[in-house]
């Protein structure tokens, strides 16, 4: 197997125009699947038997959730690989990771909480799933707040990508809590090694809906990439033909 | 919405205002640095 690519994406002018080839086909691919099953879950998807419409929130929330667990360990695992090769880029996509997280924990602690109150009569318990899916959201201010503090750019890599891999405990602690302990939270049902305990008519857009968000996050961190990348190529010669064109 | 438009609305309003500020962030950001890079290319007199 060659490593060539691998090689080359510690490239920045080559990440730089990988980055703006790859947005647009991100960004359209999203817009459908997301457009798509909006469509699948507000008028398709039947109500829940218990639940009712009220279950509508299923489709905004598991996905917000899935992108605060899965852009997380794309950070991390950036941050991973900017520490043990020593690649820049690697660095700059986890910078770019954070505020996408935070912004969709924040997504999914709301329409959690939105969801909760019907159901459970509270917006917010100091539930295992909940209080760790919080310490998730700390986490993420925290790696910002550290890469902000620090004024050698070296050195701010450095210091949030070991605060990222050893936040990455928390992933699985938030997966595995309703299984761990006694919840509120329900166990899971599409994230599971059994059979999806959803109907196909409730899980196609579900699926779909996951699908759009990944890719959404693609598109916006390919978009974030490049500027983070330029920050970082402060005197490099081929910014001149960039930002000239 | 079988009486839970009041929770219903707001989570996908709130999920799609996220969707929205991610994009203009990333574009903002993204602007800036361009910016950023010509003002240092037009200081090092190799302006575009």
């Amino acid at each position: 197997m060659t490593w060539t690519w691998f090689h080359r994406l510690a490239s920045p002018p080559h990440v730089y125009a990988l980055a703006a080839r790859l947005t647009p086909w991100f960004a359209w691919s999203a817009g459908v699947c997301i457009g798509v099953a909006l469509y699948g879950a507000l008028l398709l998807a039947p109500p829940d038997y218990q639940q009712g419409d009220g279950v509508r929130i299923m489709y905004v929330h598991v996905p917000s959730a899935w992108m605060s667990l899965m852009v997380y360990t794309t950070m991390a695992s950036a941050a991973a690989v900017g520490l043990i090769w020593r690649m820049k880029v690697a660095h700059a996509a986890a910078a770019s990771c954070a505020p996408i997280g935070a912004s969709f924990t924040v997504a999914a602690l709301v329409t959690g909480s939105l969801w909760g109150k019907p159901m459970w009569g509270t917006y917010w318990e100091w539930d295992p799933r909940l209080t760790s899916e919080l310490i998730l959201l700390f986490l993420y201010l925290g790696y910002m707040g550290l890469r902000a503090a620090i004024d050698d750019p070296q050195r701010a890599d450095r210091a949030s990508a070991v605060l990222a891999i050893v936040g990455i405990v928390n992933v699985p602690i938030i997966h595995y809590s309703v299984v761990w302990w006694n919840s509120l939270h329900q166990a899971p049902s599409v994230m599971r090694l059994a059979k999806p305990a959803l109907p196909l008519s409730m899980l196609a857009p579900l699926l779909l809906m996951l699908l759009g968000f990944t890719l959404f996050f693609g598109a916006v961190l390919l978009v974030r990439l490049r500027g983070e990348v330029l920050n970082r190529e402060r005197t490099a010669s081929w910014i001149r033909e960039v930002v000239s064109a | 919405m079988g009486g839970y438009a009041a929770f219903v609305w707001p989570a996908y309003a709130v999920t799609f205002a996220v969707i929205g500020l991610n994009v203009y962030w990333a574009q903002r950001a993204l602007a800036r640095a361009r910016r950023d890079a010509q003002r240092r290319l037009a200081a090092r007199g190799e302006a575009a």
